[in-house]
């Protein structure tokens, strides 16, 4: 056991600056390894190659610094307070997310009774930074794109939320940390030497899950709102420089802490059969980083391979397909509980 | 016209179960202005939507943002000069532009190509047609939000257009056709490649059969979606894969005479019932894959000779009028001929597909969705070259 003692201020600031970090860090690491190389390399392209020397990996930063020395463009029109209040929003909405992610034993920022539900909660925040945008750039294509996202957000929130309701009966617990434990300490039949992952029960859970979660962060096949095709870019067309960064960095952060939401759900989260003790808290951010990557590779599969569904067959595909499928899984999960 | 109102109100009321609740609650038309600088109308083309919500409720497509006043130049042009012109109308297939007017041409000088430039001419006719339509089977996925294919589109054309300038020394605008024969015999070697590339598009056709076509999401976008009946078609003039995917059994490599060499070719002219933006997409990509058959049968059986008629140094065209046409990519294209005896000709009409392919959205946009507009424009496929000329 590491026997740290530190003041509690000092661990607030340190607890905040690592998840402040872990915001730029995910979706730069989301953005290159999937945007930019995976996409590339199914479209028999090499996407960068120079920046960096190695695989253009300094791509992104340089993109970066690019958007940081642009101008700071608002248009006349634009409502100015609430343009430039709104990429925040969504940020924030994205940093709150990463408070009750667990990454080991003891590595988590705050293990909430509630987390999962809490993490739910506050991702549905971002919604509100859309839909202030798209209200506030004084642009149609924004405005249809966020009305669209705000539509969409609600449809979605709805099958994510009763898709993790399963994992929550089975586990017992709120608690991602609870979560956790429960699948490294469950069995299923009757083995139990690498405990018991949710996907293996929850496998329809799961595929309602990503499917909504593609939904939340408004990717192909759900990228309605900012369909670049028919509404240019959506919400963010008003937008450059360092605000549409902002925008970029919230939508691969969320994808990123959603992609790590659904390792911890359903493929155990931090936990590896037979590490234990200080040994899970060090390895426990790989194994979690890993499973993330996972979950994000097939997120980012789907969008790159995809068209994108209308906006009344999307709705129509939660409210009709997903919500019904959602609810037989937590009728089902409940039945296997009480009885089995 | 009766029969069109029922079906526009048949199509309106399938398209939206809500239109009632949106009379009902009186909600705010609002216009959007969809370009000339938009992302899915292929360079300048504007349409202005008066939407309820998202519904369109009138659209008006604007053209003429690239309109470059070519009838009026050919008439201070000599010929050849004019064959470089021309091959910007349709920037995608530029060969297929050219082929028309050269005929109308021959046709007034009374001189005919030897067999071997036919059959040459056919084959770049096919080349060009190929290195059009694959960019129009990739691009549609991208206009549905699929982004992958285009880029497989864009990485096998390359090997037609490479083709292409082995042999004219021109990518996009070879200027290749000349009254009366060719500009050149085709390099050694280049069969081979040609038979290689043609094996190349055909596995890039069934790859996007797999992996657009036969997507559940790609026909629930498609299928049903800007149905244009043949009469209607007809009516505005459309040709091409447009009438042909509305049931019309009309090629006009086929229905009419030509001194190309397609009548002696064993092929066949792909029609679809349906006329939706899904048979559209459907005609296309079968006479993709025509076409690279035809192209093999043409390399196999090219007769040897030499590939010019003889024509004086310094072409005047004697006084008359004279009207060609071919089945290009995008639709009929023709060019109708005046000339006064000159070096160039006294005045020139071009018929060029997109114009009128693209003279049905109005009809067609009315009552459907705004992501609909995107399928809609892109599944007619216009190249805005071909619009405003």
């Amino acid at each position: 056991m590491l026997a740290l003692e530190i003041p509690y201020w000092q661990l607030t600031i340190i607890k905040t600056a690592v998840v402040l970090s872990i915001i730029p860090v995910g979706a730069l690491l989301l953005g290159y390894v999937f945007l930019l190389k995976m996409m590339a390399h199914m479209q028999s392209r090499m996407g960068p190659m120079e920046p960096g020397g190695f695989h253009g990996w300094f791509q992104l930063f340089g993109d970066a610094i690019k958007f940081i020395q642009k101008e700071d463009i608002i248009p006349s029109e634009a409502d100015r307070r609430v343009f430039a209040l709104a990429p925040l929003v969504v940020l924030v909405s994205t940093f709150l997310l990463y408070i009750v992610i667990p990454a080991g034993p003891r590595l988590v920022v705050q293990d909430l009774d509630v987390g999962i539900f809490y993490a739910l909660a506050v991702s549905s925040l971002g919604v509100i930074g859309v839909l202030m945008a798209g209200w506030a750039s004084a642009n149609k294509f924004a405005l249809m794109g966020s009305l669209r996202a705000a539509g969409q957000l609600i449809a979605y929130e709805l099958p994510l939320i009763l898709a993790v309701v399963g994992v929550v009966i089975q586990a017992g617990t709120m608690s991602l940390q609870g979560i956790v434990h429960a699948q490294a300490d469950g069995a299923i039949f009757g083995l139990s030497w690498f405990g018991n992952p949710f996907i293996f029960t929850q496998l329809i859970g799961f595929a309602i899950f990503l499917a909504a979660a593609q939904a939340e962060l408004t990717q192909t096949p759900f990228d309605m709102p900012v369909a670049e095709s028919e509404l240019v870019a959506g919400f963010m067309t008003e937008y450059s420089g360092f605000r549409f960064l902002f925008f970029f960095m919230a939508e691969f952060g969320t994808a990123f802490a959603l992609s790590a939401i659904a390792a911890t759900l359903y493929l155990g989260g931090w936990s590896l059969p037979g590490i234990e003790g200080t040994l899970a808290d060090i390895l426990g951010p790989v194994v979690l980083g890993a499973k993330v990557m996972l979950v994000a590779f097939l997120i980012f599969w789907i969008r790159f391979t995809f068209p994108r569904f209308r906006e009344d067959q999307l709705q129509a595909f939660a409210w009709k397909i997903l919500i019904p499928l959602s609810l037989v899984n937590i009728m089902a999960t409940a039945a296997f509980k009480v009885f089995v | 016209m009766a029969v069109t109102d029922q079906q526009q109100i048949h199509y309106i009321a399938s398209q939206a179960a809500d239109i009632r609740l949106n009379v009902e609650l009186q909600t705010e038309e609002m216009t959007l202005n969809l370009g000339p600088q938009h992302p899915a109308t292929h360079g300048t083309l504007r349409v202005v939507a008066k939407l309820d919500g998202e519904q369109v409720v009138k659209a008006d497509v604007v053209c003429g943002y690239m309109h470059r006043g070519y009838e009026k130049l050919v008439e201070v042009r000599t010929y050849p000069q004019i064959n470089t012109l021309i091959n910007r109308i349709d920037w995608l297939s530029s060969f297929a532009n050219e082929v028309p007017f050269i005929l109308a041409a021959e046709d007034l000088m009374e001189v005919e190509a030897p067999p071997r430039a036919q059959w040459i001419r056919t084959v770049f006719f096919e080349l060009s047609r190929i290195a059009n339509i694959t960019l129009f089977i990739g691009e549609m996925g991208v206009q549905l939000g699929a982004i992958t294919p285009v880029f497989f589109a864009f990485r096998d054309r390359e090997h037609v257009l490479n083709l292409i300038e082995e042999a004219t020394g021109g990518r996009f605008h070879p200027n290749f056709d000349r009254i009366g024969g060719l500009k050149d015999d085709l390099p050694r070697g280049w069969i081979a490649e040609t038979k290689e590339a043609m094996r190349r598009i055909r596995g890039y056709c069934d790859e996007l059969e797999d992996l657009l076509m036969g997507n559940e999401i790609f026909e629930a976008r498609t299928r049903g979606v800007g149905v244009i009946p043949a009469d209607i078609g007809l009516s505005y003039g459309l040709s091409g894969a447009n009438i042909r995917a509305s049931g019309v059994d009309w090629d006009l490599r086929r229905d009419a005479p030509s001194p190309l060499a397609w009548k002696e070719l064993d092929w066949k002219v792909w029609t679809h019932p349906d006329g939706d933006s899904f048979a559209r997409y459907w005609v296309r990509l079968q006479e993709t894959r025509e076409a690279t058959k035809m192209v093999d049968q043409l390399l196999d059986g090219l007769p040897s000779g030499p590939i010019q008629a003889k024509v004086p140094r310094i072409i005047k065209v004697p006084a008359g009028e004279a009207w060609a046409h071919t089945e290009n990519p995008l639709g009929e294209m023709g060019y109708y001929l005046v000339s006064q005896g000159g070096l160039g000709p006294f005045r020139c009409k071009i018929r060029s597909a997109s114009f009128h392919n693209v003279s049905i959205a109005p009809w067609l946009l009315k009552g459907v969705y705004v992501p609909d507009i995107i399928t809609i424009l892109a599944s007619l496929y216009f190249i805005l070259g071909d619009i405003d000329r």
